[in-house]
Formats: structure tokens, sequence, C-alpha cells
């Protein structure tokens, strides 16, 4: 296998993007909060876990978690702060296990501290609790080998890796990501994927992320190339 | 006006191309835009550039006005103020008129797009009209800080506003109780602007030396017009705290309004507050002066935005999108945009104000730390690209009920 070995199937990119909607919910203490996090649709914890890997991408290496911000600089509960942040959300494969995990952790901190419960937040400091509702589609983007591949994940934005990086793992349930399973089902790149599997995400910045997965791929290619082939392949990126 | 593959350089290519493939999911929708006014006031500021805008990338934009006369926008000013907390007299005759002048508009303008996109209270009674357009979709922008609004005109308003399709406000704080979809589209610079693009030094320099402000220490600077909720009186009293141990100087600048006789006099006031203390330098900058402001902002060591209130507090966005370290208030957008110890400090009083002022000057490598991070917040939060995706989404969103979208 080389890096201009031909995938079965090609690559394709698309990217997701987020508008958040309002649902006019809001809490100012401890218990208004988890009686809310218990109630909401998926998609406001979703919102409320992902959405500020995109939005605060400078906070980083922070755990992307709007809770845990809030819990801690307005509330100034920083030890139930540092556990919310300190949940490993990638080994949650459903919104349903994470919003469960965030509950536990609330309700247990009460319990140890119940006189957390008589802190409130000022007026217009009160935690506002908001959905995004999630547009997928399909960029021009495609890779049939690992150098278009790379030269593609050079280019696309940072939505587009957050797809396939982060939403696969909610999307298909399995706790990997579509780029791990392209390597290895269309390009026998076993390795190379079980690498890029193992990273946790949601511990990089979206661009150290990109980085990271660059220089992975191009440490594989470079070994394919102690033997280069006879012709150059042309990268060819579609126009617009 | 610039064109959209200007902003390239500031956002990335790959950006302006997902905008590109975003407006070709829009494509046949017709995009009616109403409000009141074709130029002042920041509706009119973004409307002028995102129209143009979203015309290149292919979503066909109109752009229409409402008519009205004097009686009818001095009524609208006062319901403006009163949404914003202000009291505000309110009579049944000031009702009528708004009645009035509604139903004329209703008469007259002709409606033909297949979203309506509808901004602020003056044109709202515009939804009189969905019945004779069944498939049209209705979205009422509230540009206002709606958080605690005078209750009588917000029922005034309520009857309409459930008729839309949606309603769209500035903070996640701004929002109401309301039977329809709520969205959170925070309002954006423009990186492009001359209050916001990159000066040569020569150009700051000059505006310092046109104003008498000297280079020989520490700038502290409040950009914003003479508002009581824009607390100049306070600036001037956490300044004095922090020269207690900082030798530093303060400008407050900003525009008086000739005919707003409350402008003129908190103008006033503080010129009075501020008495014979040369460091201070009050300056009222007249309207269209963008480059000084943007020069003002550059030549800051520290910028205070120490509102009472706040709509979304876009003299932030500016300010940290030149990576200047700056002391907000916590109120309105400003939360949105200042996370406390990452890219600004948050403050809720004059003392709170000036201790965080002194250890900015104190610190300078966590000052310039807390700059940078903000500017790469607004480069992904806050600059006229987002505002344009989010408007491309919005429209979007009147056609898709679900959660999540495959388009």
């Amino acid at each position: 296998m080389n890096a201009f070995n031909k995938a079965k199937e090609p690559f394709k990119f698309y990217t997701q993007l987020h508008m958040p909607e309002l649902t006019g919910l809001k809490a100012a203490n401890l218990q208004e909060l988890l009686d809310l996090i218990k109630t909401v649709p998926g998609s406001v914890i979703y919102h409320h876990t992902h959405r500020f890997l995109q939005q605060h991408q400078y906070l980083s290496p922070e755990p992307p978690n709007d809770f845990a911000y809030w819990i801690t600089g307005i509330l100034g509960e920083e030890e139930l702060g540092e556990a919310l942040y300190s949940i490993d959300t990638i080994q949650y494969t459903s919104i349903r296990e994470l919003r469960d995990e965030i509950i536990r952790t609330i309700e247990n901190y009460i319990v140890k501290h119940p006189r957390s419960l008589h802190k409130f937040a000022t007026p217009g400091e009160e935690f506002h609790f908001l959905k995004s509702v999630s547009f997928v589609f399909q960029t021009p983007y495609t890779a049939s080998d690992l150098k278009e591949f790379q030269a593609v994940l050079q280019r696309v934005t940072i939505s587009s890796i957050y797809f396939h990086m982060f939403e696969a793992r909610l999307r298909t349930g399995q706790g990997t990501n579509d780029f791990s399973n392209w390597l290895e089902d269309s390009l026998s790149e076993k390795k190379l994927a079980n690498k890029i599997a193992s990273l946790d995400p949601y511990t990089h910045t979206m661009e150290n992320l990109r980085n990271t997965l660059i220089k992975l791929i191009e440490k594989r290619v470079v070994g394919s190339m102690e033997k280069p082939p006879e012709t150059d392949v042309e990268i060819a990126l579609p126009k617009l | 006006m610039p064109k959209i593959a200007e902003y390239e350089p500031v956002v990335g290519s790959s950006t302006i191309e997902e905008l590109r493939l975003l407006a070709g999911k829009l494509q046949g929708k017709v995009i009616q835009n109403i409000n009141s006014t074709a130029v002042g006031g920041g509706v009119a500021e973004i409307l002028n550039r995102m129209v143009p805008l979203l015309q290149e990338l292919g979503v066909d934009t109109r752009w229409d006005l409402i008519k009205g006369g004097e009686s009818f926008f001095n009524v609208t000013k006062k319901f403006h103020n009163a949404l914003h907390g202000k009291p505000e007299e309110i009579t049944p005759q000031m009702f009528e008129i708004f009645m009035e002048t509604s139903q004329r508009n209703i008469n007259e303008v002709n409606i033909y797009g297949d979203i309506l996109f509808i901004h602020d209270p003056q044109p709202i009674a515009l939804i009189k009209k969905k019945p004779l357009k069944p498939d049209s979709k209705w979205i009422w922008r509230c540009h206002i800080d709606v958080s605690t609004p005078n209750k009588q005109i917000w029922d005034f308003l309520i009857p309409f506003i459930h008729q839309y399709n949606g309603a769209v406000f500035s903070a996640p704080g701004f929002s109401q109780p309301l039977p329809i979809r709520q969205f959170l589209i925070s309002p954006s610079i423009d990186p492009l602007s001359d209050k916001n693009k990159d000066l040569p030094q020569d150009t700051i320099n000059n505006v310092l030396e046109k104003y008498h402000i000297p280079k020989d220490k520490p700038i502290i600077t409040q950009i914003s017009r003479f508002d009581y909720l824009k607390d100049p009186v306070g600036v001037i009293e956490a300044y004095r705290l922090v020269k207690k141990r900082i030798d530093c100087q303060l400008i407050i600048a900003g525009g008086t309004a000739t005919d707003d006789p409350e402008s003129t006099k908190v103008f006033a006031e503080t010129k009075e507050t501020a008495g014979n203390d040369t460091d201070i330098h009050i300056l009222p900058i007249p309207s269209g002066s963008d480059i000084e402001i943007n020069a003002l902002q550059r030549a800051s060591t520290v910028i205070v935005q120490k509102s009472l209130r706040e709509g979304f507090g876009l003299t932030v966005t500016e300010a940290l999108w030149k990576a200047k370290p700056i002391v907000a208030s916590s109120t309105g957008g400003i939360p949105l945009q200042v996370k406390h110890k990452y890219s600004g400090l948050l403050c809720h009083s004059v003392a709170g104000a000036a201790f965080a002022i002194k250890q900015l000057l104190n610190s300078p490598e966590y000052a310039k730390r807390l700059g940078e991070n903000g500017r790469e917040h607004v480069r992904q939060n806050f600059l006229l690209t987002r505002h344009l995706k989010d408007y491309m989404l919005l429209f979007l969103c009147m056609y898709h009920p679900e959660d999540i979208v495959y388009l």
C-alpha cells in the first residue's frame, strides 16, 4: 500500500453548520439548571456540549461544556465546574448517555454540598438554554487516495472536519469517526485509521486537530514514498 | 462597498466557499427586507452591507421601505426607548398614530417575497398582509434589547409577533416566551469598514495630535454616544481610582446628537465631572468620523465599556477586533463577547472597573493575551461573514422544522 493507491470508494466531504434557536428557558441556580437539563430536548444538550468547540476555539484545551463554564464563572462552584469539565465526552456515543452523566455529576455534588443550591445568578447572568438546528450538506471536495485526502484536509473548513470527527461519533453511535472508517474500509489503512480514532478530538482546538490529522497522514505518505511511483498524480481540487 | 472575495484574507477562502454553497440552497427564493429608513441607524447600516453581499452570493435579496411622517417616527422613537426599558409616557393617541401610518403602509407596500424579513417594530403591522400570500414566510427581526420591555408596548406588539413564522433576537436574554420559533443572531462588524480596517501608524498619530492627546502615558478609552446608559460619569470615577496608583489618561469619545436634548445634557455633565483635569479628554466626534474612532481605539492601552444597559455592544466587538484588552460591564450582549479572564474582564461597578483596569495596566503580557483571544473570538463569531451565514441558515429554517436538516 502506498499513498497513491486508489480507494474503493472516494471520500466525500460534508460540512455541518449550526443555527442557534432560543428555547426561552433559563436557570438562575443549580436546581433550576438540573431540572431543565433533565427535560430539554437532546438538541439543547448537544448545543451546550458541542457548539463551544466551534465558538471558543481559543479556550481549548478547556473541555467544551457551557454548563461547566456557567457553574464555575457565575455560580462560583469551581469544584462542580471542574467535575463537569472533566467528563470524558469522547466515551459517550449518544447525547442521552452524556446527559445522564451530567445529571449524575450535578446530583452527587448537590448531595455533598446542599448549600450550593442557595447561590443565584444575578439578573442578566442566568443560564439560557439554546438548541442547535444543524444543517448538513455536501461540499464539492472528494479524495480518492491519501495525497488527495491530505490536500483536501488543508482546504476544507473546520465545520467540515467537525462534522466528520465529532458528529460522526454521535451519528453512527459507534465511537469512531468518518475518516477512520474510510481509511480502513476503502484504503485498508488500518493502522492510520486506528491512530486517528484514538485521538481525543475534544481536547484539541479545531485548527490544531486539522494539523494533527494532516501530520499523521503526511507521516504515512512519506513512509509509503520510500519507493515512489513512476508517475506523478496530479491533484485536482474542485473548482467552485 | 467591498466584494465578497475581499473577505477571503480575513476569514479564509473555505469560509467564503461555504457561503457560496449555502447561497445555492436558496436558489429561487426571493428575500424581501423591509424597514423604515435607508440611511442612518444600525439597521440601515447592516442592510446596506448585507443586501449587496447576499445578492453577490446569488441570493435574490431586495430591500423596501415603509413611509411615515414626523409624528409616526416620534412615536416609534418613544416605543424604541420604552422597549429598551427607559421610562416613557405612552398615550393611547400614540397607538392611534402608529396604526394610522401602519394601515397606509399596509395599503401601499407591495409584498412579493417568498420570505419577508421585517426589521424592528416600525413595519411590524405589515404582517396583516400575510393572508394575501399564504405560502410566504414572515420573520420579525428585533434589533432592540427587549429583556425588560415596557409592558404596555410589548402587549401591543404581541398580537402582531404571534402571526410571524419566526422571530430573531440578538442575545439570549432578549428573548421572551413566545409561541413561535425564536432564533439567536448576533450582530456583526465589517472588518473592511473605515471603523475597523487596519490603519497606518501615521493616521493614528495624526488623530492623536488633532485632539492634543500625548502618547507619554497609558490611554484608557470609552467610545460611546453621550447617554446616561453608557455611564460616562462612572467611567471618570473609575479612572480617578486608577489614577491614584497609575499615571494615565482618559478619552471619552462619541457622538452627540444635536436634536437629542438628553445627549447634550449628558455631555455637559460629563465635562463638568471631568473638571480641569488635563488628562481627561472628552471628545464629541461628529458622525461619519469612523477613521478617527478607529484610530482612537487603536491608540488605546485599555478600552472600557462601562454601560448600565447595552444592546449588543458593537463598540466592544470593535475593540476586541483591534486586539485591545477590554473592561466591560456584564450586561446585554457583552457577556457573549467577553468571556471573563479569557477575552477581557467583566465588571459590575465603578470599583470593579477600576480594579480590572489596574490589573491590565500593570500586567501588559496578560492584557496582550486577552486582547489576542478577543480578536480570534470576533474572527470566529462576530464578523459580517458569520452574519451572512446566519441569515442564510435562518431563511432555510423557514422551510425545515426539524433539528437536523440534510440539504
